[in-house]
Protein backbone atom coordinates (compact mmCIF):
# COMPACT_ATOMS: atom_id res chain seq x y z
CA UNK A 1 0.00 0.00 0.00
CA UNK A 2 2.78 2.48 0.95
CA UNK A 3 4.91 3.90 -1.95
CA UNK A 4 1.50 2.81 -4.44
CA UNK A 5 2.30 5.82 -5.89
CA UNK A 6 5.89 4.43 -7.47
CA UNK A 7 3.90 1.89 -8.92
CA UNK A 8 3.14 2.96 -12.75
CA UNK A 9 0.12 1.16 -12.54
CA UNK A 10 -1.18 4.05 -10.11
CA UNK A 11 -0.71 6.51 -12.40
CA UNK A 12 -1.67 4.48 -15.35
CA UNK A 13 -4.58 2.28 -13.75
CA UNK A 14 -5.96 1.46 -17.94
CA UNK A 15 -3.21 1.73 -20.64
CA UNK A 16 -5.35 0.57 -23.05
CA UNK A 17 -8.21 3.03 -22.14
CA UNK A 18 -5.54 5.98 -22.25
CA UNK A 19 -4.36 5.19 -25.65
CA UNK A 20 -8.08 4.75 -26.95
CA UNK A 21 -8.86 8.20 -24.64
CA UNK A 22 -6.43 9.92 -26.56
CA UNK A 23 -7.10 8.61 -30.42
CA UNK A 24 -10.30 9.10 -29.50
CA UNK A 25 -9.85 13.16 -28.93
CA UNK A 26 -7.96 13.06 -32.22
CA UNK A 27 -10.87 11.98 -33.94
CA UNK A 28 -13.38 14.12 -32.57
CA UNK A 29 -11.02 16.77 -33.06
CA UNK A 30 -10.63 15.35 -36.81
CA UNK A 31 -7.42 16.66 -37.46
CA UNK A 32 -3.57 15.53 -36.15
CA UNK A 33 -1.15 18.28 -34.76
CA UNK A 34 1.49 17.45 -32.36
CA UNK A 35 -0.51 19.37 -29.75
CA UNK A 36 -3.79 17.82 -30.38
CA UNK A 37 -1.59 14.53 -29.62
CA UNK A 38 -0.28 16.01 -26.69
CA UNK A 39 -4.04 17.05 -24.89
CA UNK A 40 -5.33 13.75 -25.91
CA UNK A 41 -2.55 12.32 -24.58
CA UNK A 42 -3.19 14.30 -21.78
CA UNK A 43 -6.85 13.60 -20.88
CA UNK A 44 -6.26 9.77 -21.84
CA UNK A 45 -3.67 9.96 -18.81
CA UNK A 46 -6.09 12.27 -16.62
CA UNK A 47 -10.04 10.77 -17.10
CA UNK A 48 -8.73 6.97 -15.78
CA UNK A 49 -6.89 8.33 -13.32
CA UNK A 50 -9.99 10.65 -11.88
CA UNK A 51 -12.15 8.02 -12.37
CA UNK A 52 -10.94 4.79 -12.37
CA UNK A 53 -12.33 4.39 -8.55
CA UNK A 54 -16.13 3.64 -10.13
CA UNK A 55 -15.12 1.33 -12.63
CA UNK A 56 -15.47 -2.33 -12.27
CA UNK A 57 -12.84 -4.78 -12.58
CA UNK A 58 -10.88 -4.49 -15.67
CA UNK A 59 -12.62 -7.16 -18.48
CA UNK A 60 -9.85 -9.09 -20.30
CA UNK A 61 -10.46 -9.58 -24.12
CA UNK A 62 -8.80 -12.88 -24.68
CA UNK A 63 -9.09 -13.20 -28.55
CA UNK A 64 -9.69 -9.72 -30.38
CA UNK A 65 -10.84 -12.20 -33.92
CA UNK A 66 -13.82 -13.35 -32.44
CA UNK A 67 -14.36 -9.91 -31.02
CA UNK A 68 -14.00 -8.61 -35.25
CA UNK A 69 -16.58 -11.20 -36.07
CA UNK A 70 -19.16 -10.52 -33.43
CA UNK A 71 -19.59 -6.68 -33.90
CA UNK A 72 -19.72 -7.77 -37.84
CA UNK A 73 -23.15 -10.24 -36.96
CA UNK A 74 -23.89 -7.47 -34.26
CA UNK A 75 -24.33 -4.47 -37.46
CA UNK A 76 -26.28 -7.23 -39.51
CA UNK A 77 -28.69 -8.22 -37.25
CA UNK A 78 -29.07 -4.27 -36.04
CA UNK A 79 -30.02 -3.62 -39.48
CA UNK A 80 -32.24 -6.43 -39.95
CA UNK A 81 -33.74 -6.16 -36.32
CA UNK A 82 -34.48 -2.15 -37.87
CA UNK A 83 -36.37 -3.88 -40.48
CA UNK A 84 -38.78 -6.08 -38.33
CA UNK A 85 -39.55 -4.01 -35.63
CA UNK A 86 -40.61 -0.91 -38.30
CA UNK A 87 -43.05 -3.41 -39.68
CA UNK A 88 -44.24 -4.51 -36.54
CA UNK A 89 -44.85 -0.67 -36.05
CA UNK A 90 -46.62 -0.14 -39.24
CA UNK A 91 -48.92 -3.58 -38.76
CA UNK A 92 -51.97 -3.30 -36.83
CA UNK A 93 -51.25 -3.10 -32.94
CA UNK A 94 -54.17 -5.87 -32.37
CA UNK A 95 -51.30 -8.58 -33.96
CA UNK A 96 -48.66 -7.40 -31.41
CA UNK A 97 -48.21 -10.25 -28.40
CA UNK A 98 -45.87 -8.21 -26.25
CA UNK A 99 -44.30 -10.28 -23.19
CA UNK A 100 -41.83 -10.81 -21.13
CA UNK A 101 -39.29 -13.17 -20.30
CA UNK A 102 -36.47 -14.21 -18.33
CA UNK A 103 -33.01 -15.36 -19.53
CA UNK A 104 -30.36 -17.48 -17.43
CA UNK A 105 -26.70 -16.10 -17.49
CA UNK A 106 -23.95 -18.13 -18.26
CA UNK A 107 -21.79 -15.60 -18.52
CA UNK A 108 -20.31 -13.78 -15.04
CA UNK A 109 -18.11 -11.16 -15.96
CA UNK A 110 -20.02 -7.46 -15.23
CA UNK A 111 -18.49 -6.07 -18.32
CA UNK A 112 -19.69 -8.96 -20.68
CA UNK A 113 -23.06 -8.92 -19.19
CA UNK A 114 -22.96 -4.98 -20.27
CA UNK A 115 -22.14 -5.94 -23.33
CA UNK A 116 -24.57 -8.79 -23.77
CA UNK A 117 -27.42 -6.77 -22.08
CA UNK A 118 -26.79 -4.18 -25.14
CA UNK A 119 -26.95 -6.26 -27.80
CA UNK A 120 -30.02 -7.65 -26.74
CA UNK A 121 -31.23 -4.17 -27.07
CA UNK A 122 -30.04 -3.14 -30.27
CA UNK A 123 -31.03 -6.81 -32.10
CA UNK A 124 -34.54 -7.82 -32.82
CA UNK A 125 -37.54 -6.97 -30.88
CA UNK A 126 -35.97 -7.63 -27.62
CA UNK A 127 -34.98 -4.74 -25.19
CA UNK A 128 -33.33 -6.52 -21.59
CA UNK A 129 -35.17 -4.12 -18.81
CA UNK A 130 -33.44 -5.61 -15.77
CA UNK A 131 -30.63 -7.36 -14.16
CA UNK A 132 -31.26 -9.81 -11.25
CA UNK A 133 -27.55 -10.34 -9.76
CA UNK A 134 -28.82 -12.56 -7.41
CA UNK A 135 -30.36 -15.15 -9.76
CA UNK A 136 -27.71 -14.22 -12.41
CA UNK A 137 -30.76 -13.37 -15.15
CA UNK A 138 -31.98 -11.03 -17.36
CA UNK A 139 -35.32 -9.85 -17.53
CA UNK A 140 -36.46 -9.34 -21.78
CA UNK A 141 -39.46 -7.69 -22.46
CA UNK A 142 -40.39 -8.45 -26.86
CA UNK A 143 -42.61 -6.95 -28.53
CA UNK A 144 -43.82 -10.16 -30.50
CA UNK A 145 -43.11 -13.46 -27.48
CA UNK A 146 -44.35 -16.52 -29.64
CA UNK A 147 -41.85 -19.13 -28.35
CA UNK A 148 -40.22 -18.16 -25.46
CA UNK A 149 -37.54 -20.92 -25.84
CA UNK A 150 -36.18 -20.54 -28.53
CA UNK A 151 -35.62 -16.91 -28.26
CA UNK A 152 -34.13 -17.93 -25.44
CA UNK A 153 -31.68 -20.49 -27.43
CA UNK A 154 -30.87 -17.67 -30.22
CA UNK A 155 -29.52 -15.47 -27.62
CA UNK A 156 -27.36 -18.10 -26.48
CA UNK A 157 -26.52 -19.32 -29.56
CA UNK A 158 -25.86 -15.82 -31.40
CA UNK A 159 -24.38 -13.80 -28.92
CA UNK A 160 -23.26 -15.49 -25.37
CA UNK A 161 -21.56 -18.67 -26.69
CA UNK A 162 -19.07 -16.11 -28.63
CA UNK A 163 -19.17 -13.36 -25.81
CA UNK A 164 -17.76 -16.27 -23.62
CA UNK A 165 -15.06 -17.41 -26.21
CA UNK A 166 -13.64 -13.49 -26.43
CA UNK A 167 -13.98 -12.71 -22.36
CA UNK A 168 -12.94 -16.25 -21.08
CA UNK B 1 -21.19 27.16 -49.19
CA UNK B 2 -19.80 26.62 -52.11
CA UNK B 3 -19.62 22.65 -53.17
CA UNK B 4 -17.29 21.10 -55.07
CA UNK B 5 -19.57 19.35 -57.95
CA UNK B 6 -20.05 15.29 -57.78
CA UNK B 7 -20.76 12.70 -59.56
CA UNK B 8 -23.97 12.16 -60.14
CA UNK B 9 -24.01 8.61 -58.91
CA UNK B 10 -22.14 9.60 -55.40
CA UNK B 11 -24.94 12.13 -54.87
CA UNK B 12 -27.53 9.34 -55.94
CA UNK B 13 -26.16 7.11 -53.16
CA UNK B 14 -26.11 9.86 -50.83
CA UNK B 15 -29.90 10.61 -51.39
CA UNK B 16 -30.62 7.23 -51.17
CA UNK B 17 -28.89 6.95 -47.83
CA UNK B 18 -30.57 10.18 -46.65
CA UNK B 19 -33.82 9.42 -47.64
CA UNK B 20 -34.09 5.77 -46.31
CA UNK B 21 -32.93 7.09 -42.92
CA UNK B 22 -35.31 9.71 -42.87
CA UNK B 23 -37.87 7.08 -43.38
CA UNK B 24 -36.27 4.90 -40.90
CA UNK B 25 -36.87 7.46 -38.62
CA UNK B 26 -40.11 8.45 -39.21
CA UNK B 27 -41.46 5.36 -38.91
CA UNK B 28 -39.83 4.57 -35.44
CA UNK B 29 -41.62 8.38 -34.14
CA UNK B 30 -44.85 6.79 -35.80
CA UNK B 31 -44.50 4.18 -33.55
CA UNK B 32 -43.62 5.94 -30.31
CA UNK B 33 -46.90 7.43 -30.96
CA UNK B 34 -49.14 4.47 -31.75
CA UNK B 35 -47.72 1.44 -29.85
CA UNK B 36 -49.94 0.61 -26.95
CA UNK B 37 -48.04 0.87 -23.88
CA UNK B 38 -44.65 2.12 -22.35
CA UNK B 39 -42.75 -1.42 -22.91
CA UNK B 40 -43.32 -1.66 -26.23
CA UNK B 41 -42.78 2.01 -27.18
CA UNK B 42 -39.13 1.33 -25.60
CA UNK B 43 -38.43 -0.59 -28.91
CA UNK B 44 -38.64 2.44 -31.30
CA UNK B 45 -35.41 4.70 -29.76
CA UNK B 46 -33.31 1.54 -29.18
CA UNK B 47 -34.00 0.10 -32.80
CA UNK B 48 -35.34 2.27 -35.73
CA UNK B 49 -33.28 5.47 -34.43
CA UNK B 50 -30.23 3.90 -34.46
CA UNK B 51 -30.63 2.76 -38.44
CA UNK B 52 -32.73 6.01 -39.18
CA UNK B 53 -29.68 7.96 -37.51
CA UNK B 54 -26.79 5.11 -38.64
CA UNK B 55 -28.12 5.81 -42.74
CA UNK B 56 -28.07 10.03 -41.89
CA UNK B 57 -24.29 9.63 -40.90
CA UNK B 58 -23.57 7.45 -43.78
CA UNK B 59 -25.11 9.84 -46.00
CA UNK B 60 -23.35 12.61 -44.20
CA UNK B 61 -19.76 10.94 -44.38
CA UNK B 62 -19.73 10.21 -47.69
CA UNK B 63 -20.67 14.13 -48.87
CA UNK B 64 -18.33 15.65 -46.29
CA UNK B 65 -15.45 12.93 -47.35
CA UNK B 66 -16.30 13.88 -51.05
CA UNK B 67 -16.05 17.93 -49.85
CA UNK B 68 -13.48 18.21 -48.03
CA UNK B 69 -10.08 15.94 -48.18
CA UNK B 70 -9.58 12.77 -46.46
CA UNK B 71 -12.04 10.83 -44.69
CA UNK B 72 -14.57 12.58 -42.27
CA UNK B 73 -14.76 10.61 -39.74
CA UNK B 74 -16.41 12.48 -37.16
CA UNK B 75 -19.88 10.58 -38.01
CA UNK B 76 -18.61 7.19 -37.10
CA UNK B 77 -18.10 8.67 -33.73
CA UNK B 78 -21.30 9.43 -32.94
CA UNK B 79 -22.76 6.19 -34.58
CA UNK B 80 -20.43 4.72 -31.84
CA UNK B 81 -21.97 6.99 -28.94
CA UNK B 82 -25.25 5.94 -30.11
CA UNK B 83 -24.71 2.72 -29.95
CA UNK B 84 -23.54 2.60 -26.43
CA UNK B 85 -25.91 5.06 -24.97
CA UNK B 86 -29.28 3.97 -26.89
CA UNK B 87 -29.49 0.22 -25.11
CA UNK B 88 -28.53 1.70 -21.44
CA UNK B 89 -31.00 4.75 -21.96
CA UNK B 90 -33.60 1.93 -22.89
CA UNK B 91 -32.51 -0.11 -20.24
CA UNK B 92 -32.97 2.36 -17.25
CA UNK B 93 -36.31 3.77 -18.36
CA UNK B 94 -37.39 0.02 -18.73
CA UNK B 95 -36.55 -0.92 -14.91
CA UNK B 96 -37.97 2.49 -13.70
CA UNK B 97 -40.88 1.32 -16.00
CA UNK B 98 -40.90 -1.84 -13.72
CA UNK B 99 -40.51 0.06 -10.20
CA UNK B 100 -43.90 2.02 -10.92
CA UNK B 101 -45.15 -1.14 -11.67
CA UNK B 102 -46.51 0.56 -14.58
CA UNK B 103 -49.27 -1.63 -16.71
CA UNK B 104 -48.27 -3.55 -19.50
CA UNK B 105 -51.23 -4.01 -22.59
CA UNK B 106 -54.15 -6.37 -22.09
CA UNK B 107 -52.10 -9.91 -23.04
CA UNK B 108 -48.64 -9.44 -22.26
CA UNK B 109 -46.96 -12.64 -21.62
CA UNK B 110 -44.86 -13.34 -17.95
CA UNK B 111 -45.94 -9.81 -16.62
CA UNK B 112 -43.48 -9.52 -13.69
CA UNK B 113 -44.80 -8.50 -10.27
CA UNK B 114 -42.49 -6.63 -8.50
Amino acid sequence: MNLAYRRWQYWLPRPLFSLFLALLWLLMVNEFSAAHALLGLALGVAIPFVTHGFWPEEAKIKRPLPLVRYLLVLLVDILRSNLVVALRILRPARYLKPGFFSYPLALDDDFAITILASTISLTPGTVSIHYDAEANTLLVHALHLENEAGMVADIRERYEKPLEEIFR
Amino acid sequence: MTSIDMPWYLELVIVAFLLFGALVALIGSWGLAKLPDFYTRLHGPTKASTLGVGCTLIGSLLYFSHQQDGVSVQEALVTIFLFATAPVSAHMMGKAALRRRLKGIQGTRNMPDR
